[in-house]
């Protein structure tokens, strides 16, 4: 089993959020992880939301859309266009969600740094207004979503045991 | 909690010498000269922080006139770091998802390695 860290999340200025998350796995893999759709569904979301439609363009300028299912059945897009993409370790994109409160679009930078066969990954979440990055602290809450913590989690250890 | 007052909060807080100050009203109450001391700031940068805090709940002022000493109010404060929990501990789940997937990963990348070392 995995030794890896727990996440730290920091508000460093009125409009960025970063999370600092270590991996037990070299940064290779990490990125495949946040880049290959037929990953991405396997483990993006939590509380009961699942990723039903995961599409990426991974070129600069190509574009991502993602849609989650919650568990009362609610669908919530979000969209994106990739701005660097330097594998293994550095990935720049835009966020848009379908149904955004707030104004602007997201920057998302995250770093990836390998040592000792473990990555330690710094995402730096950049609202256009304080008043964006607020509202989004806000979501996991807002949107009432379930405590189905580790039900994926199990789900995903079948199937790693079955294929 | 109201997001205008969460945006008041959590400006508040973005300062590292707001922050500092917090951390030091944390283990009492304090005036503004002695606040001003530690920071080696003078006392109006020191009062224009202080009303930063005033105004967003997080320190309350006391009634003596000479002193008016600082005193940590704890009530926004847990409101804020409660909303940041909570968004904390929806990516963890999500992240610890990602561990597992990871160390099926790592598994299989492992295998391919041997297979490509034997050939």
């Amino acid at each position: 089993m995995s030794n890896a860290g727990t996440l730290t999340v920091t508000t460093p200025s009125d409009t960025e959020i970063v999370l600092t998350r270590v991996f037990d796995a070299p940064r290779h893999l990490v990125f495949a992880a946040l880049t290959k759709p037929e990953l991405l569904k396997r483990w993006f979301g939590a509380r009961g939301w699942d990723l039903v439609d995961c599409q990426v363009d991974l070129r600069v300028g190509g574009a991502w859309r993602f849609v989650s299912r919650g568990p009362d059945g609610m669908d919530m897009g979000q969209r994106g266009v990739y701005r660097e993409i330097m594998p293994p370790d550095r990935l720049v994109y835009t966020e848009v969600f379908d149904d955004q409160s707030y104004p602007g679009e997201t920057l998302i930078t995250t770093v990836l740094v390998e040592q000792h066969g473990r990555t330690t990954m710094t995402s730096t979440v950049r609202y256009a207004t304080q008043e964006g990055r607020d509202i989004v602290l806000s979501y996991p809450m807002a949107r009432g979503v379930g405590e189905s913590y580790d039900r994926l989690a199990e789900l995903l250890s079948t199937e790693s045991t079955g294929s | 909690m109201a997001s205008d007052v969460l945006d008041v909060t959590f400006a508040a807080l973005a300062d590292p010498t707001r922050r500092a100050i917090l951390a030091r009203l944390a283990r009492g109450e304090a005036s503004v000269m002695e606040l001003a001391e530690p920071f080696a700031m003078t006392q109006p940068a020191v009062s224009k922080h202080l009303k930063v805090l005033e105004r967003a709940g997080l320190i309350s002022r006391g009634r003596d006139a000479q002193r008016r000493p600082c005193r940590l109010e704890a009530r926004p404060l847990k409101a804020a770091t409660d909303w940041l929990e909570n968004y904390r501990q929806y990516w963890e789940e999500s992240f610890q998802r990602l561990d597992t997937l990871l160390d099926e990963l790592k598994a299989m990348d492992n295998t391919d390695r041997q297979a490509e070392g034997h050939s």
